[in-house]
Parts: C-alpha cells; sequence; structure tokens
C-alpha cells in the first residue's frame, strides 16, 4: 500500500475516525494494529522480518536491562565490602556481558539485513571473479527485499545501542516496542526516529485537536503536491534521458543531472511530508529530515541538511563510537607521530569517514554505483578539509565572505557538486556514470537546450511551465521557513486564505497531479531502500 | 465550535463543488469526436421503455442494425445498447440493466465478443462503462471490467481519470458541461452513409486454440438464465462483418450452444447474398462495419426474421407509438441528408466522426 494510492487514502480515513473515537488509552494500541495491517499490505510474509526483528530487540533489551540492574544491586549490596578495583572490575565484566548481548543482536539484525539485501550482490562480485578464471558461475538467491528493511533495522539497532549505552529507558511493553519499530507513517522511508525522541509522543493520548491535525493535513498535502505534481512529472523526462545514455550525452548530462535533483528532492521531501503530516494528525511528532538543503553552501553543511536522521544515525553509531574505538586511538597516536604538520591528526578522522560514507553509500543500496557514491563524498569532504588553507587566504585577499553574491555562488556549487555525484545513482554501472559525466565536457551540444530537444523528452511546453511553477513554489516556501513555521504563518491569517491554501493545494494535486493511468506514482524513491 | 463546524462544512462544500464541477468540464463528450462514446447514456433519453427488441454488443451490432428501418418496415421498436468493442460480460451487464426498465420480447446478443476471454483495454472500458447509470449492474461490469492498471475509484470519480484533459478542453467541453449534449444516435445506431468497398480481406490467422473460454461460457449462461427467467427471447447473432475473423471452430461452436440451450443462432455471414449485402457499396470501411445501406438491407432481412420467427406484433397502429417514431425517422432523414450533404461538399463527413480521405 503505497502512500499515493487509493488504498492508503481510505485506510487513512478508516484509522484516523477510529483512532479519535477509541479510548485515548487504546490510541496507541490501534496504531499498533494499524501499522500491521499497513505493511502486511506489502506482503504478509514480511511481518515475519519485522517480528523477528521486533522480538529479537525486545528480548535483547530486556537482557540488557537485567544485567544493568544485577549490576546496580550487586554494587549496592556490596558497597562497603568493594575496593574500588574490585567495582570497576565487575562493572567491566558485567559491561562485556552487556556487550556480547548487543553484538549477537546486531549481527542477528544486521545480519538478515545482509542476507536478503545483499546477497546478490556478493554472488554477482563473485561470479566476476570466477568468470576471469572460467569457473562456474553460482546461482543467484532473488530474496524478496521487506519494504523498508533498511529503515526499521537502523530504527531499531539504535534502540538497543541506547539501550546498552543506558541513554534510553527500556521499553517494558514488547507492543510499544513493536510500536516504534513498525510505526507505519515512517516505516518505508524514515525518518529513522530515536526511541527517547519518538516514545513519548507515540504513547501518550492524543486529544482531538484541530489545529494539530489540520496541520498535519496542510503538510500532507504540500507532500502530494511536491510527490506528483512536480517529481512525477519530471520523472518522464528523467527516465528518458538517463535511459538511453548513447543519444542523451553531453549537455544533457547537465540536464538530467538537474532535472534528477529537482525530482529527487521533490519526491523524498515530499514523502516525508506525508510522513510528518499524517503523523501529526495522529497527534504523534516526528524528527524533521531536511532543512532545505539545496541551500547550503558546501557539501559538509549539505550532510547535516539532508536525510539528516540517516546522518546523525551514521555519526552517533557508526563515526564516534569507531573514533574513539582503543585501535582507532592506537592508529591515532601513530599518525600524529609519523606525519606532522597536523595532516596526521586529521588522517584517522578520515579513515573513519571513509568507513562511514562506504557504509552510507551500501546502506543506500547494493551495488558499486552507491559504494563509489559513498566514497566519492567522503573524497570530497576530506579534499575541502585539506583546502582549508587555501580558503582562509583566499578570504583574507578577497573580502567576498558573507556576500549575497558568494553565499548564491557557494549555493550553486554545492548544488552542482552533489547533483554530479548523484549521476552514480542514475546510470546503470560505474564507467558508464563516469563516461556520461565526462561526455559534458568533450561533447559540446549546447544547441541542444534551445532547439527544441528538451521537448521531445517526454515533457510538452505546459508540463515544463507546471514545473517551473512547482519549483518555484517550493524555492518560495523555503525562502519563507527561513523565517519560521509556513503553516504557523497561514494559521494566522483569515479564515479564507487559510481556505484558500487548502482550495489551492486540492486542486493543484488533483488536476496537476502525475498520478492515474499513463503514470507510475506508486513508488517513493526512498522507499526502495 | 459552532462557528468552526460552521466553517469547515461551508469549506467542505465548496470544494466538493468544486470538484464536480471539474469533473462535468473534464469529462469526454463524445459529441464531434469518438461518438460511440455516447452510444450508452443515450438509452436514457428514451422517454418510453417499450421496445420489443434490444440488441446489445459491440459495433456489429451498433453499426449494422437500424432500428428505424426496423419500425419502418415491421413496426419493431428496437434499441441498440452497443459500444465499442463490449466485452460479453459488459454486454451481460447491460442486459442486466435493461431488464431493470423494461421486458423486450427478444433480446439479441452479437457473440463476436466471445473471443475475449479477460478485460482488454481501459479505454473501451471507459466508452462503455461511463456512461451507464450508476447501479448494481454498473458496479458489476466494472469489477469484470477492469485491467490491472485500473482503478475503481476512477470510476466513481471519473475526475480522477480524466484530469489531465485540462490540457485538452475544446469549446464542446464548456458547451457540454451540465448536458444538453444532442443525440448522435437513432436508438443506438451509429449512421455513416459514406461508402469504401472491400479490396482485400486480411488473411484469418490460425490460432492455437478455438475454444471459447469458460468464463465467456459462464456470462453467456447468464445470458440465457436471465432471459429465461424474464420470459425473454434471447438470439444469438453474429453479424456479417467480413473480418475480424469468425472461424468455422468458432461458429461450430456457436451452433452447439444454442441447440444444447434451445436458443436461436444466426450467422448473418452465411446469408449474406440472401440479404443482398454488396461490399463494394455497403460498408465505409471496407467491410469491418456496414455503411447505412448495408445496415438497412440486414435490418429488413432480420425484421422479417423477427415477425415472423417470434411474432412480434407491428406498433406502427399504436398511435403513441406511432408519433414518437416519427420524430425519431424525421431525425434520422435529416441526418441522411446532412450526411448526403456532407459528403458531396467534403468528400468526407466531417461532422460524423470520420477522418479526411
Amino acid at each position: 500500500m503505497y502512500f499515493t494510492s487509493y488504498q492508503f487514502a481510505l485506510f487513512l480515513l478508516i484509522l484516523f475516525i477510529a483512532y479519535y473515537l477509541v479510548k485515548k488509552k487504546y490510541q496507541w494500541i490501534l496504531l499498533l494494529a494499524g501499522s500491521y495491517i499497513f505493511y502486511a499490505f506489502a506482503g504478509i510474509e514480511y511481518l515475519f522480518y519485522f517480528a523477528t526483528t521486533t522480538i529479537s530487540t525486545y528480548l535483547i533489551s530486556q537482557k540488557i536491562k537485567k544485567v544493568k540492574a544485577k549490576q546496580k544491586e550487586y554494587l549496592k549490596a556490596n558497597k562497603a565490602e568493594l575496593s574500588r578495583a574490585e567495582k570497576k572490575e565487575y562493572k567491566k565484566v558485567m559491561k562485556s556481558k552487556q556487550w556480547h548481548y548487543l553484538l549477537a543482536c546486531l549481527l542477528f539484525n544486521f545480519g538478515i539485513l545482509g542476507i536478503v539485501k545483499y546477497t546478490d550482490f556478493m554472488i554477482g562480485n563473485i561470479n566476476g571473479i570466477l568468470s576471469l578464471f572460467n569457473g562456474e558461475p553460482l546461482s543467484f538467491m532473488n530474496f524478496a527485499l521487506p519494504m523498508g528493511i533498511s529503515f526499521y533495522t537502523f530504527q531499531s539497532m539504535g534502540y538497543i545501542i541506547d539501550v546498552y549505552r543506558g541513554t534510553c529507558e527500556v521499553e517494558d511493553n514488547i507492543l510499544k516496542l513493536g510500536l516504534f519499530i513498525s510505526f507505519f507513517p515512517q516505516v518505508i522511508q524514515g525518518p529513522i526516529s530515536r526511541f527517547k525522541d519518538l516514545s513519548q509522543t507515540l504513547y501518550q493520548e492524543h486529544d482531538f485537536d484541530l489545529k494539530n491535525i489540520s496541520f498535519g493535513l496542510q503538510r500532507v498535502l504540500w507532500g502530494f503536491f511536491k510527490k506528483l505534481v512536480i517529481a512525477d512529472r519530471i520523472l518522464v523526462a528523467v527516465n528518458t534521458l538517463i535511459g538511453d545514455p548513447a543519444t542523451y550525452d553531453g549537455i544533457f548530462v547537465l540536464v538530467g543531472m538537474i532535472y534528477y535533483a529537482i525530482e529527487l528532492y521533490a519526491d523524498f521531501t515530499g514523502g516525508i511530508d506525508i510522513t510528518i503530516g499524517v503523523a501529526q494528525m495522529f497527534g504523534v511528532h516526528l524528527t524533521e529530515n531536511f532543512d532545505r538543503p539545496y541551500f547550503s553552501k558546501d557539501i559538509a553543511e549539505y550532510w547535516r541538511r539532508w536525510h539528516i536522521t540517516m546522518g546523525t544515525w551514521f555519526k552517533d553509531y557508526i563515526f564516534y563510537p569507531l573514533s574513539v574505538n582503543p585501535r582507532m586511538l592506537k592508529f591515532s597516536n601513530w599518525s600524529r607521530k609519523t606525519f606532522p604538520n597536523g595532516i596526521g591528526k586529521r588522517i584517522p578522522v578520515y579513515v573513519s569517514s571513509f568507513i562511514v560514507w562506504f557504509a552510507t553509500g551500501i546502506w543506500h543500496g547494493a551495488s558499486w554505483n552507491f559504494i563509489v557514491w559513498g566514497l566519492l563524498n567522503a573524497v570530497v569532504i576530506c579534499l575541502s578539509e585539506e583546502f582549508k588553507p587555501f580558503y582562509t587566504w583566499f578570504h583574507s585577499h578577497f573580502h567576498v565572505e558573507g556576500k549575497t553574491y558568494y553565499k548564491i555562488f557557494q549555493i550553486g556549487r554545492t548544488f552542482l557538486l552533489m547533483s554530479s555525484l548523484r549521476i552514480l545513482d542514475c546510470y546503470r554501472n560505474v564507467p558508464l556514470s563516469f563516461a556520461m559525466f565526462g561526455s559534458m565536457f568533450t561533447k559540446w551540444n549546447l544547441p541542444e537546450l534551445w532547439n527544441g530537444a528538451l521537448l521531445n523528452l517526454g515533457l510538452s511546453m505546459l508540463d515544463y511551465i507546471i514545473i517551473i511553477v512547482g519549483v518555484l513554489l517550493m524555492l518560495t516556501v523555503s525562502l519563507i521557513q527561513r523565517k519560521g513555521s509556513v503553516r504557523e504563518k497561514i494559521y494566522q491569517k483569515p479564515v479564507a486564505v487559510k481556505f484558500l491554501v487548502y482550495y489551492v493545494l486540492i486542486f493543484a494535486i488533483v488536476l496537476f497531479g502525475a498520478y492515474s493511468i499513463g503514470y507510475d506514482a506508486s513508488q517513493f524513491i526512498y522507499n526502495q531502500f | 465550535m459552532k462557528k468552526k463546524v460552521i466553517i469547515i462544512t461551508i469549506s467542505i462544500c465548496l470544494i466538493l463543488s468544486t470538484f464536480f464541477l471539474l469533473q462535468s468540464l473534464l469529462m469526454p463528450k463524445y459529441v464531434s469526436e469518438v461518438p460511440e462514446g455516447s452510444l450508452i447514456a443515450e438509452y436514457y433519453n428514451e422517454d418510453v421503455y417499450d421496445h420489443n427488441v434490444v440488441f446489445v454488443g459491440d459495433c456489429e451490432v451498433y453499426e449494422n442494425f437500424s432500428p428505424i428501418t426496423l419500425w419502418e418496415e415491421y413496426g419493431i421498436k428496437s434499441y441498440i445498447r452497443g459500444s465499442a468493442q463490449q466485452l460479453i460480460w459488459q454486454s451481460y451487464y447491460l442486459m442486466e440493466e435493461t431488464i431493470q426498465y423494461e421486458k423486450p420480447d427478444v433480446i439479441v446478443f452479437n457473440v463476436l465478443s466471445m473471443k475475449y476471454d479477460v478485460p482488454q483495454n481501459e479505454a473501451y472500458n471507459r466508452l462503455n462503462i461511463d456512461g451507464m447509470k450508476w447501479s448494481s449492474s454498473k458496479w458489476n461490469a466494472i469489477q469484470a471490467s477492469m485491467t490491472e492498471e485500473e482503478s475503481v475509484i476512477d470510476y466513481i470519480f471519473p475526475l480522477l481519470r480524466y484530469h489531465q484533459r485540462w490540457s485538452e478542453l475544446t469549446s464542446e467541453d464548456f458547451e457540454y458541461m451540465f448536458g444538453g449534449k444532442p443525440q448522435l444516435s437513432h436508438n443506438g445506431f451509429l449512421m455513416r452513409v459514406d461508402e469504401l468497398g472491400v479490396d482485400t480481406i486480411p488473411e484469418a490467422q490460425p490460432l492455437a486454440d478455438y475454444q471459447f473460454s469458460d468464463n465467456c461460457y459462464e456470462y453467456l449462461d447468464k445470458m440465457v438464465k436471465l432471459c429465461q427467467d424474464n420470459d425473454i427471447k434471447l438470439v444469438l447473432i453474429k453479424a456479417p462483418s467480413l473480418y475480424p475473423a469468425w472461424y468455422d471452430e468458432w461458429d461450430e461452436q456457436m451452433v452447439q450452444y444454442a441447440k444444447e440451450n434451445h436458443v436461436d443462432y444466426i450467422n448473418f455471414l452465411n446469408y449474406i447474398d440472401e440479404i443482398g449485402l454488396d461490399f463494394q457499396h455497403d460498408t465505409y470501411d471496407a467491410g469491418l462495419h456496414l455503411n447505412l445501406s448495408g445496415a438497412e438491407k440486414l435490418s429488413r432481412y432480420f425484421g422479417n426474421y423477427l415477425v415472423e420467427k417470434y411474432d412480434i406484433e407491428d406498433s406502427r397502429k399504436d398511435s403513441d407509438s406511432a408519433s414518437r417514431w416519427a420524430k425519431k425517422v424525421k431525425f434520422y432523414d435529416d441526418m441522411k441528408e446532412d450526411q448526403y450533404r456532407e459528403l458531396e461538399e467534403y468528400g468526407y463527413l466531417k461532422s460524423y466522426g470520420a477522418k479526411e480521405k
């Protein structure tokens, strides 16, 4: 059941009415039932994966809790008898126990993710090597990928790591934990929530709050506008451009990069708007996943503003633990001694960055395209770090810092850089992606921009007008957002204005949305991860 | 709170009103283009539902039989509930719906659609179903007809299907937004007076399997039962269109079925000479469909059969019927005259959905 399906609208309506009709103490149970029903539409068999992750996470969290409680009890009971060293030793033993439980949980759940998502990728690579030695190729397993497995696995593993670290409460009710892992609006494309952020708002009793509901509904409509009016309309041209690289090279690659940047933004942020809006209609407040990323002035900033919850997950659960890992600290010491002038200090950070970006790449998909994309992100981030002395020199000689035109240059540069990296997301393999990127500089077919070729990509002049108006609207909303919530501003306006917002959004979606027969509006790009 | 409820109610009413206004505007009107799309809905314009004979089926009924000829020659009041590529389940549900309006003496079903086992094409589904009034028959017709890509909600709210038509609106869409469309058919008959003689008939390709499907037979059984339950005679026909091919193996199955179920089956392809059809002059598209001349010849022949076999009364003596049908005849004659005029003036039927030659 996709967000853009009629079934979802009906499902949502029924669940919404029931949610505010049942006794408030049962609301979370209804959400859990709704979430499982929603997930079951993707395939009853996938509930098995879902339940496995929930049960394993619950059992291990309880084990860790017991170890922590036992430790606390023992230390309290033997406070006087134990020396400081003995206490430390005892704590170490108990921490090791917790670590083993945690490790078992991580291996089990990431193992499931790895098997269903990456087995065929591994087999493909092994077959590639075997073919060099005329070996018999292995058969592909063709596992069906459960919907949103990367998202709910990361969310539940984030929880178990927090339990291990003691930074969140342990949930004793398996059904409540099940709801945290399965909450239907976010299960297929995030955001990846933290238990301490989501649990309270998820389990508490919610009144029928008209303001909250109307805010949620506005956000849902805005999400549908972005998805159906902009993303799915421009998708036709994107598919044409990347589907025929032999024809569409040179300047078309640049056009494709820009179109894809628009499509991806409208698609992913639109999906997240629907997610957050739907949750808000049920009184649940989810973490924001975007902060106007295309206004970023450098790539590091971009990654702090794009898919925020994924970025912070990798930072908190991989980058930081990796950086303080004893082996890494040892390597860091060695590096500092070996390489002078600060580079030795930065090398361990770069190593951690490359590992994190490798993981980020492979999280996005089981292909070399994503791995290379992730590593290139790391390269760009590390290079920009290395260029810092040059930037300092540049700014001391050219006083452009803070100037509007320089900000625009920085924003444009970051946009183009990120769009260039995303080429790997479009073409079917790494060599082709690089070849297409290279063609921008070797094939001079600039006249294609004005000779009418852009009207042969599946978009008419009217389609372009709709897309341009839609993009300008997104831009305007982003600019207004800099000064606070757009919905709060609308809320302060007279009733007629509020009505007009709904009216325009609804009919813009109904009339200009790329849906129904002839369009494939079924899948959000991030559903595939 | 009361104020909020009023505001929300008014807002919802405004949004719904706009929705239905847009739906009326954007739904295809099927007047100067694809007039076949108007056929199903025109049935509801009838003043009196007292037809002796009702036809159901695809283009082989609405192009090949003339109810006006049946009236003028035999006093038979008939109506054709035909539509483009009407599938057998659509014919059945139209038959079922028709019986809610009237109980004809005879229902005639053209069996060409027996060859289609599964839903075929969304565009034809729309031509067949959009025009039906809401009823359980329409609902069932939708359920039986939908292709995989279709959704029932698009039939309930056609705006969701036709929303992209905003870029191709014509003056007709505004003119007929609230109804008032001109009558295009003559009791379901779509008139064409132009001619295009048969040059070559496409060769029939051998099939791997000639057996009609169980699904089609089930609907045929339902038709037989529906007619029996309502004391209506069912006549199965195969119209004399030269192609698409009607295989001997198919014909044998129909002969056998008719025999087993005690219904009549007439394959008009076997009576072309008796009917007097001349495929150099009696077809407007080289044998696929008959033109007016061909339809009138076929109707004369079939009318005689209906009167002789089923003793259908001559209603021309009934003054009410006569006065109603006189208007229909006049409309028929006027259109005939207008089509001949256009043919002479433009060389093709410019206003009747024909393509310029």
